[in-house]
């Protein structure tokens, strides 16, 4: 069932990406995020799509995989590409067909709006794709170490996140496995009528929640056997290294921003 | 009823970079009737095997014929319900399924999804809890509140309420203590004698394959590596151990005493009653250095 979803996934491959730290793949994915807005002619998506599409050459992500992870997405952005050809009226009278009318301005924003959706959706999804969840929740514990002056418990909400990420496979075999059990006992989950199929739930959910709760406690225990006591003092077993790539790909980040300040209409 | 596999290959998360074989040209004919062991080191396909018996998984190429029904790689198919109310599966750690809040409701839930009526299959949850050798007292608990023995005995009778022609058996004894695991063995064999059901057993144990099985499976990366009788299979222990697998004790036992006496005994022995008659005709006839 998951077997084609991308999101929050790691493909453990080799290429420049994967080796990059995590603090600055973050800084990009963060920086690009907000600059993708600065885009409003057709030099400036270009040069976005231009920088993206360099990026996912460099992660190494068969392209394939990549589409085929995406289709969900793309429904949704073909339904905002819809929205906005339909409902925009202005510019130009371009087409019109009984009562469907596109002016010039609405294909153009519709066009503009998918494509930062889309590029969007891919910086993002390269992130995870080539960051382990681990290295993730290490690289946003460094940058957001700052906010410790502030009492902000960044070492505690970095491990509540590390824990979660590590145990979504946990869950999801868990799931597979309980889902299984109870068709071996005659639960339909994906055929038969949407009221049974919504009935099917308990016999999920329960064993879930009862192995949930279980693990916790278990985990709990084992965390304080060992001696556990928060971060205080606490060193890394992994470090991170920032290298002269890093700094080449925040520069990049950092070129693009002031060429998309230049360019933007 | 009968079950073939015909050249059944599972490759789990096809068309991905996660892509892997887990099966690969498995050929299985199961009688009806049979009592068969597979064996196999961890990582051999074992789990994936058996999941296609009932069509938990479809294979990505092949077939596999259950009873009347045929389930065929890229193919959708109808009859799953028939298929999964005969055979029934005892997943590993069974008693993680238990969900309902009584034992007796646990129990009937698997025969009334397959339309049994309510009075029915409160009947066959008494017959099932009996069988399993629990008092009908504890129908009306919690099963979250029974010990461990006795959540994994629930759940098997959850199975067997549903009166499967075919009972498939994922390392049910795993986690419990010695006497627990005879016990859930022998009722396990109890009833495959009793009512004739085929029983497939996947294990690690060396001694129950070759203690209850009428014939062994061995699986090696994906594919049958050999077959045939406990006695054929346990004669090759050279075989076995290049597998990473074991002989069971008495055989273990036995390769033991001939290498120290330097002669063969008559038979592979597969119990300890056994080994006990052939040591004792081997002392008969005098030990001979």
């Amino acid at each position: 069932m998951m077997d084609k979803m991308i999101f929050g996934r790691y493909v453990p491959v080799e290429s420049p990406m994967h080796r990059m730290d995590p603090r600055a793949k973050l800084l990009m994915v963060f920086i690009f995020v907000f600059i993708i807005f600065l885009a409003n002619n057709i030099p400036t998506y270009v040069l976005a799509a231009a920088f993206t599409f360099i990026i996912l050459r460099l992660s190494n992500i068969p392209a394939r995989f990549l589409i085929g992870g995406l289709k969900p997405v793309f429904y949704l952005i073909l339904f905002t590409f819809l929205l906005h050809i339909f409902f925009t009226k202005e510019g130009n009278l371009l087409f019109k067909w009984s009562f469907i009318e596109v002016y010039e301005d609405g294909l153009r924003q519709g066009i503009f709006i998918s494509l930062r959706f889309a590029l969007l959706i891919l910086i993002t999804s390269i992130l995870t794709l080539t960051t382990t969840p681990i290295s993730i929740t290490d690289g946003l514990e460094t940058l957001f170490n700052p906010l410790k002056k502030w009492k902000l418990p960044i070492h505690e909400l970095a491990l509540m996140m590390s824990i979660s990420l590590r145990f979504i496979p946990t869950l999801m075999e868990e799931t597979d496995k309980i889902m299984k059990a109870q068709a071996a006992r005659g639960t339909e989950f994906s055929s038969g009528p949407i009221k049974n199929r919504i009935k099917a739930i308990v016999p999920l959910l329960i064993p879930l929640f009862v192995s949930s709760f279980k693990r916790a406690e278990e985990l709990a225990t084992a965390m304080e056997s060992r001696g556990y006591r928060g971060g205080e003092g606490r060193t890394k077993y992994r470090l991170l290294e920032w290298e002269g790539t890093d700094t080449v790909l925040i520069a990049a980040i950092g070129v693009m921003t002031v060429l998309l300040f230049i360019l933007r209409a | 009823m009968q079950i073939n596999l015909n050249n059944v290959e599972h490759r789990y998360q096809k068309d991905t970079p996660f892509e892997r074989v887990a099966l690969r040209e498995v050929n299985i004919d199961i009688p009806s009737g049979t009592y068969l062991a597979i064996i196999g080191h961890t990582g051999s396909g074992k789990s994936t095997l058996l999941q296609h018996l009932n069509g938990l998984l479809k294979p990505t190429k092949g077939s596999v014929q259950i009873g009347e029904n045929t389930i065929q790689a890229g193919k959708k198919d109808k009859n799953l319900r028939a298929v999964r109310k005969k055979v029934g599966i005892v997943f590993q750690f069974p008693e993680h399924q238990l969900f309902e809040e009584t034992v007796l409701k646990d129990i009937c839930f698997g025969p009334m999804n397959f339309g049994i009526p309510e009075e029915e299959a409160v009947t066959l949850a008494k017959e099932a809890i009996r069988k399993v050798g629990l008092s009908e007292q504890i129908l009306d608990k919690s099963p979250f509140d029974l010990s461990g023995g006795q959540m994994r005995r629930v759940a098997i009778a959850g199975v067997l309420a549903m009166k499967p022609e075919v009972i498939v058996l994922d390392e049910p004894t795993a986690g419990l203590d010695p006497r627990g695991r005879m016990e859930i063995m022998d009722l396990f064999y109890e009833i495959h004698k009793e009512a004739g059901i085929s029983t497939i057993l996947v294990t690690h144990s060396m001694e129950d394959a070759a203690r209850y099985a009428d014939e062994i499976v061995i699986m090696h990366q994906g594919t049958v590596y050999e077959k045939g009788s406990p006695r054929e299979i346990f004669s090759k222990s050279d075989e076995l151990v290049t597998l990473g697998l074991d002989v069971p004790n008495t055989v273990r036992m036995q390769l033991m005493i001939e290498n120290q006496c330097g002669r063969k005994l008559g038979q592979i022995c597969l119990t300890m009653d056994e080994l006990a008659c052939q040591i004792e005709s081997l002392l008969e006839g005098g030990v001979s250095k």
